[in-house]
């Protein structure tokens, strides 16, 4: 009776079958294979392409002398607090703050052109950014309209361009979690701090922010994980360059398996940050398990 | 008083908002400028004989239309297949009790987390061990699985919103699991398909990194790769082309998007007739 029960049990999840099967051969599987190439000399093309041989954690030690993995840590951290944690968080913060003053018209006008740089293909719109900072594009032509002196945005601050370019990619997607949450917050409240003569900012320090702080902590880490795998926008504007000047892990990772052709150094780097997607993951589904009360 | 404070207000923030949103659409400028200037560069200037010159130097078989034909392959291929299979996992995991569910739910959750350009490398050296390098339909299946964890995760939410005595009443009158299914909850669940199906289109339709790896020959490269065609060999960029070519490939996703935004509506307005 109880091998009976069990039994239909299994049968009525048997449709979870092809997502479970899809999800193990083109997600998990590559993940596994990574950690087992990472432990090997897998090249490119010749010799080792077909026969990588076991070099156990060499390729790890390789990463700990590496003088650019470090700088590539650095540049990555720098990349998701610049213009995920401080670019797009706040940036889509003080939108949908905004917006809720302005009038309709304005503010739907407004978002329609903060979605569409988000909506937009991962190409163009790295190609639109890359015009708009190059040497005789769209902001030095506005800086020589104001009189200020031109800069190689490019080549000289590499991490400012790229910082900007994700910000203003990726803001639509903090702007409509903020706009969902400030219209979960209870009007009653906010009136009656203004009966009691709270000021509009510390409306928003006292009330608004304390009670969409879960809508917060659900954005931060959202948006840290999406932009630690931000590639496209980064490899099309500098190509990680100048002389590793905005070289973050993702295009590390592709320059020392596609350019050098060592896919087992390669791997490694990808294996750095698959554990750090993981660690911000798993403190996410923490995050919306203390969420849930 | 209260309503000319108000009034203060909303014109500070009008003036903030504007400025804002002109910066957003200032990196634009140079597409659409460009895009009508025979003679464009790198740089942002009103074309001075403006013309569609550029629309019709692409508008050839082999710059347009096969890349955007692989393009909506790819993308409605995976956009069936994603729906599709998240819409079976759902539909255990909305109706059934069971001590699967959570830890499954948290496992997809997790798998949304995975910061996908960081497979890229083992997956393209998995491609080359099963001999899949430049198959569409493998790209598909990859690129499905990439978008099933948060589509499975939607299609769920849709699907709890559909109550279950709608489809009791149906199995009263002698219908099986899979016709309720059919022809009650996936009618009900319809815009909030089509949400996830655009948003899984949409997904595809822009990615960049993984056709670029997987997608080798070019009769089988999607718009996203293919664009480096107006790249020259000597160094000689068709910046005009480039431009007119962007915006015909970003012209659907951004049609799309639209429909999305009324259909959620339309989804978030059924989740809450639902409740109500």
């Amino acid at each position: 009776m109880a091998g009976n029960h069990r039994g239909r049990q299994l049968l009525r999840y048997l449709p979870v079958l092809p997502a479970v099967m899809l999800l193990a051969v083109f997600l998990a599987g590559p993940v596994l294979w990574a950690f087992h190439a990472s432990l090997t000399n897998a090249g490119l093309t010749g010799r080792h392409a077909r026969n990588p041989e076991w070099v156990g954690l060499e390729n790890y030690q390789r990463l700990l002398q590496d003088p650019v993995f470090p700088i590539s840590v650095v540049l990555t951290v720098l990349f998701v607090a610049g213009s995920a944690i401080l670019g797009q968080n706040v940036l889509g913060l003080a939108l949908a703050v905004l917006m809720r003053r302005a009038r309709p018209a304005v503010s739907a006008t407004v978002g329609t052109a903060v979605v569409a740089a988000w909506v937009l293909p991962e190409i163009v719109a790295a190609f639109a950014a890359y015009a708009f900072f190059s040497r005789d594009g769209t902001l030095n032509q506005l800086l020589g309209a104001f009189g200020l002196a031109e800069t190689d945005w490019l080549y000289a601050v590499p991490m400012v361009a790229v910082i900007l370019a994700n910000t203003w990619r990726g803001t639509a997607f903090s702007m409509l979690v903020y706009r969902a949450a400030l219209n979960g917050v209870p009007a009653e409240l906010i009136e009656a701090a203004q009966m009691d003569g709270a000021g509009a900012w510390q409306r928003l320090a006292f009330i608004t922010l304390p009670v969409i702080r879960g809508s917060i902590a659900t954005n931060l880490m959202l948006v840290t994980l999406q932009t630690l795998a931000v590639f496209t926008l980064i490899w099309v504007m500098t190509a990680g360059g100048p002389a590793n000047g905005s070289t973050t892990l993702p295009v590390l990772a592709y320059q020392e398996a596609f350019k050098f052709g060592d896919i087992g150094y390669g791997t490694a780097v990808a294996v750095v940050l698959l554990l750090i997607g993981a660690v911000f993951g798993l403190a996410y589904l923490r995050l919306l398990r203390d969420q849930k009360p | 008083m209260t309503d000319r404070h108000g009034r203060n207000r909303s014109a500070w923030a009008d003036v903030v908002l504007l400025l804002i949103g002109a910066c957003f659409l200032l990196p634009l400028l140079w597409l659409v400028l460009g895009s009508l200037d025979p003679a464009a560069g790198h740089e942002t200037r009103i074309p001075q004989q403006p013309g569609l010159d550029n629309f019709a130097a692409v508008f050839t078989p082999e710059l347009l239309f096969r890349p955007l034909w692989n393009s909506l392959l790819l993308s409605a291929g995976t956009g069936v297949v994603t729906l599709v299979a998240a819409v079976l996992a759902a539909y255990p995991l909305s109706r059934y009790r069971s001590r699967f569910n959570t830890p499954f739910m948290s496992a997809i959750l997790f798998g949304t987390c995975l910061p996908v350009t960081a497979i890229m490398v083992p997956v393209y050296g998995l491609f080359v061990q099963l001999r899949l390098l430049d198959s569409m339909p493998a790209t598909v299946l990859f690129l499905a699985a990439t978008s099933l964890p948060m589509a499975i995760w939607m299609t769920r939410n849709f699907m709890d919103a559909v109550p279950v005595a709608l489809e009791e009443a149906a199995w009263v009158d002698g219908a099986s699991r899979l016709s309720g299914l059919r022809s009650i909850v996936l009618p009900l669940m319809g815009p909030g398909l089509g949400v996830v199906f655009i948003f899984v289109f949409i997904q595809a339709w822009g990615n960049f990194f993984v056709p670029f790896v997987l997608l080798l020959s070019e009769a089988s490269q999607p718009a996203a790769v293919s664009i480096f065609s107006f790249f020259g060999q000597h160094g000689a960029v068709a910046y005009g082309q480039l431009a007119a070519f962007s915006i015909l490939y970003s012209v659907p996703v951004l049609a799309l998007f639209v429909i999305v935004a009324r259909g959620s509506g339309n989804a978030l307005a059924l989740a809450g007739a639902v409740r109500g």
